[in-house]
Formats: C-alpha cells, structure tokens, sequence
C-alpha cells in the first residue's frame, strides 16, 4: 500500500493531476480550479502559479522566473509558491512529476 | 502572496440576492441493479418509461452550463442503467461541465469505462457498500457486486480518471470504517467520502435497522480524525457525521436553493433530492420552465431562501447564516413542519424528545432490512 504522500520541496516538479483544471467561468466573471467536489476562486496571482506547473520546472526554478519577471524577492516567492503547492497535493489536486 | 491562497467558493458569504447554483446533480435514472436499505431515492421511484430522453438531457445540461453550474453530477438510481451514458458524458464535457459520474459499478464494463475517459469523463465515484463480499453485497442485495466494484475500480484507475470512493456508514457497517478507508488507497482512489447514512427515502423506512449508536458514531468520528493525518496527502477524508448526535444541525444543500439543484429522472427540478417530501411545494419540471425561471423565480426555490421565512428559535440565532436552520426535510419529517427549526439542534424543543426516541431506538435494532424497490 502506497501510504506515504512525497514531500513537496523547492526541486519538486509538478502538475494538475487529471480531473484538475482551470476554467474561465463566464458567469462569475473569474477563473475557477474545478477538482472532484471542489471549485477555487482564483487570483491572478494563484492563476498565474498554476499555469506555471507544468510539469517540467521545479518550484524553485518557478520561483525564480517569477522574481526575475515581476522583480520581486525570490526567496519569499518560493516561500508562497511552495505553501500554495503544499495546499494543492494535500487536497490530491497534484501529479508529483519528480 | 500569501493572499494567492484561494478560498473555497461553495461557502460564499451569506446575502439574500440569489447566486447562480454551482452544481447539478442529474438523476438521470432511478433504474438500479442494487437494493441498499439506506438509498435516498423516494419510495415512489419513476419507472423508466417516464424518464427524459437524450435530447432532454442534453438540453437540460445546456441550459445549466449557461446558468453558471460548474459541477455536473450523473447520478441515479444507477446511471450506467442508461444505455446513452456516453453521449450523455459526450455532450457534458463539450458543454464546459465538469463531469462527475456517481455510480454503483454494476453496469459497467471496461470498455465503457474507455468510452466515457474518451468521452472526457473528469471524475467517478464508487459507492462500497463494506469491507468483505458477504457483508456488502449483503446490504447491497446484489451478489456479485462487490467483485464488480473491484474490478470497475481497477479499469477507471488504468484510465487515469480521478476516483473517489463512497461509503455510505450506518450501524451495520459503521466498524469497518477504518477497513474502507484502507480499501480506498487499494483501489487508488484520490478521496473517500465517509457519509453517515440521512434518513431520507428508502432509508427512513430503515432507520430501526440503519441508526447508528453513539459509541459507533464516536468511534467513527476518532477513526476519521486519525485517517486523515495518518494518510494527508495520499488520501482526502471528507466526512458526513451523524447529526442526530450533533449538537448543531448540517447546514443542508449549503442553504436552500443556494448551490445546487437537482433534477428527477422525469425532469422534476428540486432543491434538493428529498424535496418532494414537502407537501406544500409544488414542483415545476424542465418541461414546464427554463432551470434559470426555475432557479432564480419559482415558488419552490424561493420558500425557504435568505432569513424571512425562519421563526423561533432560528430568526434570532446568530449561527442562522451558518446552519441556515438545518435540513428542511428532516424538520418535515421529525417536527411535521418544513419551516420549524430541524430538531437536531440543542435549541429545537423537540431535541429532547429526539434523544430520547434516538436511544430508545438505537438501544434496540431492527434486523430487518426493506430492500429499496423490492
């Protein structure tokens, strides 16, 4: 039985697992993240996260091009990165890539 | 950043102007293999020459994609029961609907389960009815349909489709929690629902043998608590108490005519499946009006929205925009008013006389079981 969940670290590398996605929702007029029995109203910023998880980047290198694009702090974006992330696999919205 | 943490929109603030609903449970048939004592469909069930046709549906899920409905949930009775589950699935996804098949399993064959992925299938959920096949497929009356779910489980996980599993817990199942928590991960499934059986439809009629003892109920509240630390990450818990222990009732649908609707295998739209039960309410179908005249316009939906309609002891309770009052159905049911405040809750008084027949009733089980629709 496969009981231990992987640790989310700044060198892991992600996806939305299948059954995850972001849908631009007319009639609210805001994006949702749409899981089984869950829909997120999404901020930019959190949309902006989630359509970096492509499943090639590490967290640490999403924070990094984060910092260079919006010329902010890279260590406290990692930090937030990796708390939203954190937030996402322990709700099983995740594809642990590596 | 830290505001990049979403927040859950199914628990939007309270406000009396009405939203657009967020999900749709379409039963799509009340046709079922299985016989589950504590099934919530009404005891009237449709028979299946009343049920809508494809077009219907397809049309039905049309207009709630352009109501604002997010969630679509195919239920039934068993929904595999619809020889047009594919198309129907078909016709969801290319709506924008995410698709959520809630099934038994029987009915079911691996290749079907490989249509409905190519058809864009987003999620399935598997009810279990235990942990062994004599005592499950005992409360099933189905022999077999154990083997069956197992199986189904295994295809829908070679297909990469999200599984949740079900577990609907009463007093004759309610010690193998842990036992389905750990048949989940097994199984691969994402998440599992632990809901305490509501008495509701053909489950009413089996509350002698269904109702749980308190001592089962605290059990199970420990076992879920434990479940969900031991296995955060791998496995999401959610968990339906018993709210005949509860101090405070559930706060029913998220508020009456507040998130989600429901549509009957005819077409009947509901606020919630045990609606009917109300006898003061009439109901249109979606032949009769569009789901938005119907949602945001008809009598029914109207009834028991926002705080005016609510008397004593809920109209000056502060916890009255987070229970909402409780379930409309089980205060038809239990009080014989669908506006009395729902007598699970410590402030209602007829929350004593509950406790007291809870016990009384608990304290001597039925081993009779009234199969649904036998």
């Amino acid at each position: 039985m496969n009981a231990d969940a992987p640790a989310i670290s700044g060198m892991s590398v992600v996806k939305l697992a299948r059954g995850v996605r972001l849908h631009e929702d007319p009639i609210r007029g805001q994006p949702v993240l749409l899981a089984p029995e869950r829909a997120m109203a999404l901020d930019d910023i959190a949309v902006a996260i989630v359509q970096a998880l492509d499943g090639k980047r590490s967290l640490d290198q999403i924070a990094d091009d984060f910092a260079a694009k919006f010329d902010a702090p890279a260590a406290e974006i990692a930090g937030d990165v990796r708390a939203f992330v954190e937030e996402l696999a322990n709700r099983r919205l995740l594809e642990i890539v590596a | 950043m830290s505001s990049a943490i979403p927040s859950i929109s199914h628990s939007a603030a309270p406000v009396v102007r009405v939203p657009p609903p967020m999900a749709m449970l379409a039963e799509l048939t009340h046709r079922c293999p299985l016989a589950c004592p504590y099934c919530s469909n009404p005891v009237g069930l449709t028979p299946g020459d009343e049920e809508l046709s494809t077009e219907e549906w397809i049309g039905v899920f049309s207009q709630a994609a352009d109501l604002g409905v997010l969630h679509l949930h195919l239920s039934g009775g068993e929904p595999a029961a619809r020889r047009d589950l594919v198309e129907l699935t078909r016709a969801a996804v290319s709506l924008g609907l995410y698709t959520n098949l809630i099934t038994s399993g029987v009915g079911l064959t691996e290749a079907r389960i490989n249509d409905l992925a190519g058809a864009g299938l987003d999620h399935v959920q598997l009810s279990i009815q235990g942990v062994s096949p004599e005592g499950a497929d005992r409360i099933a009356g189905y022999r077999g349909g154990y083997e069956r779910k197992m199986a189904v489980a295994n295809w829908v996980a070679a297909t990469g489709i999200p599984l949740t599993v079900n577990a609907v817990c009463h007093r004759q199942n309610m010690g193998e929690i842990d036992g389905m928590i750990e048949l989940a991960i097994r199984l691969g499934a994402r998440r599992i629902e632990v809901a305490t059986v509501q008495f509701h439809g053909w489950a009413e009629r089996n509350k002698a043998a269904l109702l749980p003892t308190r001592e089962q109920v605290e059990r199970a509240t420990r076992t879920v608590a434990a479940a969900r630390e031991k296995y955060q990450g791998v496995l999401v818990v959610d968990y339906v108490p018993a709210d005949y222990y509860s101090k405070y009732p559930k706060a029913c649908m998220g508020g009456w005519g507040r998130v989600g609707l429901n549509v009957t295998p005819s077409g009947r739209v509901l606020p919630c499946h045990a609606a009917e039960t109300i006898p003061s309410l009439t109901f249109q179908t979606v032949r009769e009006g569009t789901l938005s005249e119907i949602w945001y316009e008809s009598d029914a939906f109207n009834a028991y929205r926002g705080d005016a309609w609510m008397p004593e002891p809920c109209r000056s309770c502060e916890r009255k925009h987070i229970d909402f009052g409780g379930c409309r159905c089980q205060a038809m049911a239990l009080a014989g008013d669908a506006r009395a405040t729902d007598p699970v809750c410590i402030r209602s008084p007829l929350r004593e006389r509950l406790t007291r027949e809870t016990n009384q009733l608990s304290a001597t089980p039925s081993a009779t079981l009234h199969y649904r629709g036998r």
